[in-house]
């Protein structure tokens, strides 16, 4: 009887959520705008939160090095700019550069961790890797704060007569479209069911031939190239900027929206990111004593919420595990 | 003529304990052989030493070729089968994309497959898009067979079919292997508890005894030795 | 007493003896580093008690520690206490704050706590800003100052306290349970452990000691902020305590050795930037993960010819069987 109840709450809450910020939207002008850019906030949540997913769901592991990963790969792209390469060329390439260096990551410092010993290890494996990258950003790139540029220029766009700026539309657009794409490649193609069964079923899948090493290090390689469009997202963010901790912050509310959809739903993490995103912004506006600093651990306040009433998650199954 | 899988003096473990402490045994092309022998006795650790799933020493040779020191992916794409004990099917997706995982390896067209494969289980032509965890234990069975089929293999390993299942189903798996056997020519090997049966499928047997080879012989020989039904096939 | 108890008892007797006569030869700089050495002794002794003892992650005993540096701070300086009184001040009010983090933590296992306590790790300190009416917001509060040589004293002669402490609570009936929830939850409430008291309980200890930690850190310090409390504490006491090794007290020293006397190392020697601190600390801990699974404690002990029996100050880390009680 209690799980029916439960089971209807999340859809009933989630539209509730949704018809709050419609209504809001068209009653304020603000309200619509502040939940624009909130949503854009959540788009990057969401990606991040979309990256860890992937690597849960396939080796039970939070990868605490996701954010540092993503900074690392801003970096790589502002230097390919530096360079005078495009922006969306060095776009390109840096996914590329993220993809391989997830990859490298996952076979050197993790794959030696999890052969020895528990998912503990590899979690310290994973926050060594945190470590390791964070600290190697200010010996290549020196400590200064660098601004980044954004993909989308400068200007407002009047939807309704409200006017929103094309970046946060832009970044909601191209979050939304790389979860797309990733979910396409997972669904419909060879190497998506391969790397599903991979993660569902390893010893199975190594009986019909499946690859499951090379599946977890592309699945690695994935996520870290989907931490890089959340963190190029990100940094041109006047509040973010590009520095070596860019993405601390960034990293709790994408675990908050993971844990919130349920860690091993990657739709789960994306409506929990995008609610994140926009809640957060609202509350810091319209509610006074809210101030920056206390974001943080609203978001955290919220996980912690949401884990003690339904430790799954909203979208996950539950799994009885009573002594 | 060669036989298609041969072992020689194969020692398994699982960690520190030995579970097969040399076995010897050959399966002919277009044979079904079954293994047989009590709880523990180590049938199911021989499956798995083909395969590679298991820590194994000793030769182990496909059509001449070694599979030792091969893992499980490389002795699939060989051309191995292996239906695992519990069936080994993936529950959380459909029919239809267990049925295209039997064949991941392979590039080009499924067409071909599919109908010979639909040909053998035509209800599962109206189940594509049912989770495979949702199926009945037969039908699960059947499904996993149905797979290991699309891995069009040289060599189909099928570990205790008839676990858990009603009769009227163990009979229907049975004679879809042996219709497998006779249209395909395709090899089996079989792990069985169910000794009736499979003596009654399999041409010969190997019966093992806490990690060896007790008895070995055509079906018929074994069927009729009183001593070795009584103690080693319970019946 | 058994040779081996005594055996072990003289190694302890020898190690406390050199780290008591060594400010002696030390200068008064090197004296307030030995005790920042004491600071993380202590905190990666109380994250032992969770995470290697009864096996639950915790990425934010920053956290505690803050909140035991901040009690210092504040009584010493908005109320005028005198400064060692603080401590088991402190120690209390980490003791109820590990009691609160690990109440909720009973719902959560693994992955999930090391969510939350990563999330409380950087939390705290945005707290500390924005309450600044008691914390001194970003400009902190100042401390009093002591000598170098008080410092040492002070952080060592805690870190004989709490070593004693966690040792007598360890080798007990209480210390059998922490390692039965450990090494199988399952079995240990079948056993009749019961698995609320001793995880809340191994969390309320274990951020006790760290509170202490954090009222000594401040000492050292001379003032206090919230930077002083970033991510960057909570993980290096990680990886102090991983790479000496969880479980195991000798660890507890050489990872603290580690952590704090490395950086200064790095800098004194001139032909290694500063900076590469970081990226040494994360390539050791994903060496120690590959290799060393024990942490390198237990691999120095080895290769010193010790023999098992001395290596271990308390049982290994191993799965044991639960002793009948």
């Amino acid at each position: 009887m209690r799980a029916r109840a439960t089971s209807a709450i999340v859809p009933l809450l989630l539209a509730a959520c949704a018809v709050f910020l419609l209504v809001g939207s068209l009653q304020s002008a603000l309200f619509a705008q502040l939940t624009v850019s909130g949503l854009a906030n959540g788009g990057i949540y969401a990606s991040l939160a979309v990256a860890l997913v992937l690597i849960y769901r396939a080796t039970q592991v939070i990868n605490f090095a996701q954010g540092a990963l993503a900074t690392f790969a801003t970096y790589v792209a502002w230097q390919l700019i530096a360079w005078n390469i495009t922006y969306w060329l060095a776009f390109v390439l840096t996914l590329g550069c993220a993809f391989v260096g997830g990859i490298v990551v996952e076979r050197v410092a993790i794959r030696p961790a999890g052969r020895r010993g528990s998912v503990l290890s590899i979690v310290i494996a994973s926050i060594g890797v945190l470590i390791l990258v964070e600290g190697s950003i200010p010996l290549i790139w020196g400590t200064d704060v660098r601004f980044f540029p954004s993909a989308f220029p400068a200007r407002t766009i009047h939807i309704g007569g409200v006017a929103f700026q094309l970046q946060d539309l832009g970044t909601i657009g191209v979050s939304v479209a790389a979860v797309i794409l990733l979910s396409v490649l997972f669904r419909f193609t060879k190497l998506g069911l391969a790397m599903r069964a991979a993660a569902f079923r390893p010893e199975a899948a190594r009986l019909v031939g499946v690859r499951v090493g090379w599946m977890l290090s592309i699945g690695w390689g994935l996520a870290s190239a989907l931490g890089a469009v959340a963190g190029m997202m990100a940094a041109p963010s006047p509040s973010v900027l590009l520095q070596p901790s860019m993405m601390d912050g960034i990293l709790i509310y994408a675990f908050a929206a993971a844990v919130l959809g349920g860690l091993e739903s990657p739709a789960g993490a994306v409506v929990g990111g995008l609610a994140i995103g926009a809640l957060l912004n609202l509350l810091g506006s319209y509610v006074g004593w809210i101030t920056p600093q206390l974001l943080l651990p609203a978001a955290f306040l919220l996980m912690l919420a949401v884990l003690l009433v339904k430790p799954s998650g909203l979208f996950g199954r539950t799994s009885v595990r009573r002594v | 003529m060669a036989p298609l899988l041969a072992l020689h003096d194969v020692e398994a473990r699982y960690g520190p304990v030995r579970a097969l402490h040399g076995v010897s045994l050959t399966v002919g092309e277009g044979e079904i052989v079954a293994i047989l022998g009590a709880n523990g006795a180590g049938k199911t650790t021989t499956l798995r030493a083909v395969s590679g799933t298991v820590r194994r020493d000793g030769r182990i040779e496909l059509a001449g070729r070694p599979l030792s020191g091969r893992g499980p992916e490389a002795v699939a794409r060989l051309g191995v089968a292996h239906v695992p004990e519990g069936r080994g099917t993936f529950a959380e997706l459909t029919v239809w994309e267990n049925l295209r995982l039997g064949a991941i390896t392979r590039r080009g067209s499924l067409d071909g497959d599919l109908k010979r494969v639909l040909s053998f289980f035509p209800w599962l032509d109206g189940r594509r898009g049912q989770q495979a965890g949702t199926l009945s234990g037969g039908e699960q069975q059947m499904l996993a067979l149905a797979r290991a089929m699309m891995q069009r293999p040289r060599l189909l390993m099928v570990d205790e079919p008839s676990l858990g299942l009603a009769p009227l189903v163990v009979a229907e798996i049975f004679r879809i292997l042996r219709d497998l056997n006779d249209r395909e020519g395709t090899t089996v090997l079989l792990v069985e508890q169910n000794a009736r049966n499979s003596l009654a499928l399999a041409a010969r047997a190997y019966v093992l005894e806490t990690g060896r080879v007790a008895f070995s012989g055509p079906s018929v020989e074994l069927v009729r030795h009183e001593a070795i039904r009584r103690s080693y096939l319970g019946y | 007493m058994r040779a081996s108890t005594a055996l072990r008892l003289s190694v302890v007797g020898a190690v406390a003896l050199a780290i008591a006569l060594m400010p002696f030869v030390l200068s008064d700089y090197n004296r307030s580093q030995g005790a920042r050495v004491a600071v993380f002794f202590i905190a990666i002794l109380g994250l032992n008690i969770v995470t290697g003892y009864t096996g639950q992650i915790s990425i934010g005993h920053g956290a505690f520690m803050a909140l035991g540096g901040y009690t210092t701070a504040i009584l010493t300086h908005s109320h005028g206490w005198s400064t060692l009184p603080t401590l088991p001040v402190a120690a209390a009010v980490g003791f109820g704050a590990g009691i609160v983090v690990g109440l909720p933590a009973l719902r959560f296992h693994g992955v999930y706590l090391a969510l939350t306590t990563f999330a409380v790790a950087l939390a705290v300190p945005q707290l500390a800003t924005n309450y600044s009416h008691f914390t001194g917001g970003v400009e902190g509060l100042p401390l009093p100052t002591h000598t170098g040589l008080w410092l040492y004293g002070l952080g060592w002669s805690a870190a004989a306290v709490v070593f004693v402490c966690a040792w007598l609570l360890l080798r007990g009936r209480t210390g059998r349970a922490f390692r039965a929830v450990r090494d199988s939850e399952v079995a240990a409430a079948s056993a009749g452990v019961s698995l609320a008291v001793h995880k809340t309980l191994a969390f309320g200890v274990s951020a006790a000691i760290a509170g202490v930690a954090g009222s000594v850190y401040v000492l050292t310090n001379n003032f206090v902020n919230p930077d002083i409390f970033g991510l960057t504490l909570s993980l290096y006491i990680l990886i102090g305590a991983v790479v000496g090794g969880l479980g195991s007290l000798w660890g507890v020293l050489v990872g603290a050795c580690f952590v704090q006397l490395l950086p200064i190392g790095i800098s004194n020697s001139h032909t290694v930037s500063a900076q590469s601190v970081p990226v040494i600390f994360g390539a050791m801990v994903i060496l120690v993960m590959a290799l060393l699974p024990r942490g390198a404690a237990e691999a120095l002990l080895v290769t010193a010819g010790l023999p098992k029996r001395l290596r271990r100050v308390h049982s290994s880390p191993t799965p044991q069987r639960l002793e009948a009680q």
